[in-house]
């Protein structure tokens, strides 16, 4: 083949993904590891990649313990509720002990964190929420881990984590390709930290056409992250745990400020208060332990994210949407309609795009909101992802073995979406993770555990051949129909892209069936995703480009597949508006209690599911 | 909503495709300026935009449910640390932003880690990360721990 091999060596820390994850990552390993070699592989330009490329307007996840606001087991607590007790709460007490260190940190970096003028702490959004001008977020954090690292790659796209053909079950790199340039890249590495993304665009989205592009979680995040570890032979956790967003409609902008800070709330199109008209039918579904609104009144007690999501979809359904947020009042105060614009504006420009098409000014009427399609990803209100080691001082030992942020790989780390069981994490939460997986992956070296990793150039350039396998494929049939896109050979990664997301909207449970799934619709999208696959190795890409795509989907198609088996494997209906089991619509904490852990075997491709006891923080005496 | 390029005013320099997340900002190979190759990956997150030199990318709200005659324009500027918007309603109303976006001169506010003393055994062996505890807790003590917060974790069902 022609395409150039450029062999990267010796490397000591490879970030594959530099998102917030992996930006912190980089930035941390050199402080453990002042002489080792850290390179960063990212598919698009570290200044600008990741969900957090367009910018942010808040921090979802500060405690300010220094300001005696918070602990972090409030947090944990916090996080067990929305989850529906369902998170590894050894990993986010951990991350919640550290990750007031980050977001001081940003400060002193230059980010403008908004400061509330009588107390002096920052200005509060929620309880764990505060305000920040982060347009140039991303730009921030790329400057500290390009400061860190000895090599950036951008636009280096990887497709496979390379395992060590010595030690069985040990991480020895990584391999990709540049998508500007065709060359294959090689990554020989003692540890990897897996920074890549969750995943957008595997259910069918509601937009259509050129709104296709207007997905909630951004359209690059590629499912990568699970795509990687999955076939690697990493065990995954609470992979059936996708989140819906309640947003605004057809722009998806963000509507956390608005509740939070700007005080709207929702109506139907009545005008009428709706939600408590759902909860009593939810509490026969959930129980009331889960489901309280007079505790949650009273006390700092979230009602569930998927529960409010519930409602919204129920009222829709009862015929009378639409659902509107009542921004009018709040909107008179001319600093709160600065604050609303600037949010979409900081992080969702489209939905000012479409409200500026449309004349929709929230002064003056109150915007639609919707429900959004399905989203795999581990960093917001979900958390789907890696099962992976606590730290020894907190975790028990079902979740420990020997580094923190370890997958069941050895040698192979991860943060934000790519680490299971951690969802509120966040943009301030996925960098301290990574910092987290920093330092044990330099004490995992310093340990000597990686020494005497092989990996051999039959190995490399069989991997090289299958890389490039979707631009041979096109070559050899292309010519045989005169023009266009139909060919009886082989499939694009778009058309690819739409067999899948049709597939898993219609069985696994997506927006035009309303979250709804059983086990014999799951058993039907397995067999159909079973079939694709064998398409996906007639992939056609017609140049570098196309063959991102192609990657992209191999990952996201994985990724589907992964969720598939874990949502047939929980037989409750954990989440209502997260998704529905037709046949068992109820919570079932007496068999069901569980976080649940899959692996795929790289050498048959068969998953083997079992369920993982849930450990909770609880004071010493309860 | 998809970006696109007006033909006069690229010059075809490539900020716009080295910055682009989702690799559609390409050079098409006839006029030699940037394009949109794939509008339906577009985030419209504006990063090309903000990045043009010569002011020459805009966006078109998606056409399955954005009417046309709209625009929202903005003006990045690294040198003041400030970004500016101006939001152009379909029936004329106009509305104009602008935010900080940095505190500190770019470049000089991160440490260089490797410039540092390396941490000590006693570093390494702990729980703490770089610069901590600085900043994490309310009076003087260490990291927080289950011991020190009264916790222990528990197998059952707690809410």
């Amino acid at each position: 083949m022609a395409y150039k091999t450029i062999i990267e060596d010796n490397i000591d820390v490879l970030v594959a993904g530099a998102g917030l994850g992996g930006t912190g990552a980089a930035f941390e390993a050199r402080f453990w590891g002042q002489d080792k070699k850290i390179v960063i592989a990212e598919k698009a330009n570290i200044d600008r990649s990741g969900a957090v490329a367009q910018g942010l307007y808040a921090i979802n996840c500060y405690m300010g313990t220094r300001f005696g606001e918070n602990n972090p087991e409030d947090h944990v607590q916090y996080a067990r509720i929305d989850l529906m007790g369902m998170v590894r709460e050894d990993l986010l007490f951990d991350m919640a002990r550290h990750v007031d260190s980050t977001v001081h940190q940003f400060e002193e970096w230059g980010l403008p964190l908004m400061k509330d003028p009588e107390k002096g702490s920052y200005m509060r959004e929620g309880r764990w929420q505060i305000m920040i001008h982060g347009e140039s977020y991303k730009p921030i954090v790329a400057e500290a881990a390009k400061k860190s690292a000895d090599k950036v790659y951008n636009r280096v796209c990887i497709t496979h984590l390379l395992t060590d053909e010595a030690k069985e079950n040990r991480i020895a790199g990584a391999v990709g390709f540049n998508v500007r340039t065709g060359d294959y890249h090689v990554f020989k590495s003692k540890t990897v930290i897996c920074g890549a993304g969750g995943a957008s665009n595997i259910f069918k989205p509601n937009s259509t056409g050129e709104g296709a592009g207007r997905v909630w979680y951004a359209p690059w995040s590629s499912g990568s992250a699970y795509g990687l570890m999955i076939n690697a032979g990493a065990k995954m956790t609470q992979m059936e745990n996708r989140i819906v967003l309640a947003r605004f409609k057809d722009g998806y902008g963000p509507v956390g400020a608005y509740f939070l800070h700007l005080k709207t709330y929702t109506q139907n199109g009545l005008g009428e208060e709706f939600e408590s008209t759902w909860w009593p039918g939810l509490q026969e579904m959930v129980g009331k332990e889960y489901l309280d609104p007079e505790l949650a009144h009273k006390t700092h007690r979230p009602i569930p994210t998927c529960l409010r999501n519930h409602a919204m979809i129920s009222e829709v359904n009862a015929g009378r949407g639409p659902i509107h947020m009542v921004t009018m009042e709040a909107f008179q105060d001319p600093h709160l309609e600065e604050v609303g614009w600037e949010n979409f504006l900081g992080m969702t420009v489209g939905q000012a795009v479409l409200w500026a098409a449309t004349d929709v000014d929230p002064k003056n009427e109150n915007p639609e909101l919707t429900t959004s399609e399905p989203y795999v990803m581990g960093s917001h209100a979900t958390g789907s992802g890696a099962w992976c080691s606590g730290p020894g001082d907190i975790s028990p030992p079902e979740y420990f073995w020997g580094y923190n942020r370890m997958m069941t790989i050895e040698g192979l780390f991860g943060a934000g979406d790519a680490v299971g069981g951690t969802p509120h994490a966040f943009s301030s939460g996925s960098f301290t993770e990574g910092r987290l997986a920093a330092k044990a992956a330099c004490r995992y070296i310093d340990d000597g555990k990686a020494e005497g990793i092989v990996v051999s150039d039959k190995r490399i350039d069989e991997l090289k051949e299958e890389i490039y396998k979707p631009m041979e494929h096109y070559k050899i049939y292309r010519n045989e129909v005169v023009a266009g896109d139909v060919n009886p050979n082989y499939i694009n990664p778009r058309q690819g892209l739409d067999r899948l997301q049709k597939l898993m909207d219609e069985y696994c449970g997506g927006s035009t069936v309303n979250y709804m799934t059983n086990d014999k619709l799951l058993s039907i999208g397995l067999k159909k995703l079973k079939i694709m696959e064998e398409d996906l190795e007639k992939l056609a890409a017609k140049d570098f480009h196309e063959l991102l795509r192609a990657w992209e989907l191999k990952h996201r198609h994985r990724t589907s597949e992964c969720v598939t088996q874990h949502t047939m494997f929980r037989k409750e209906t954990r989440w209502p508006g997260y998704y529905y089991r037709g046949d068992a619509m109820k919570l079932d904490d007496e068999n069901w209690h569980v976080l649940t852990v899959s692996r795929r075997d790289p050498e048959t491709g068969e998953y083997t599911m079992e369920k993982a006891p849930c450990y909770h923080l609880v004071g010493e005496d309860e | 909503m998809p970006t696109f390029v007006y033909m006069t005013r690229c010059d075809g320099c490539g900020h716009c495709v080295d910055i682009c997340p989702s690799d559609i900002m390409h050079i098409d190979t006839t006029y030699r300026r940037a394009y949109n190759l794939e509008p339906n990956m577009c985030w419209e997150c504006y990063s090309c935009v903000k990045a043009c030199p010569q002011n020459a990318i805009d966006v078109r709200g998606y056409a399955d449910f954005a009417p046309l005659g709209h625009s929202v324009r903005v003006d990045r500027d690294e040198d003041k640390g400030t970004i500016a918007w101006k939001v152009k309603f379909r029936n004329g109303t106009e509305k104009n932003f602008l935010s900080p976006i940095t505190t500190k001169p770019w470049g000089t506010a991160i440490p260089k880690l490797k410039d540092l003393a390396g941490p000590t055994q006693e570093q390494r062996d702990s729980e703490l990360l770089y610069n901590e505890p600085k900043y994490i807790r309310f009076d003087d003590g260490g990291l927080h721990t289950l011991e020190s917060n009264g916790l222990t974790m528990k197998q059952g069902v707690y809410y």
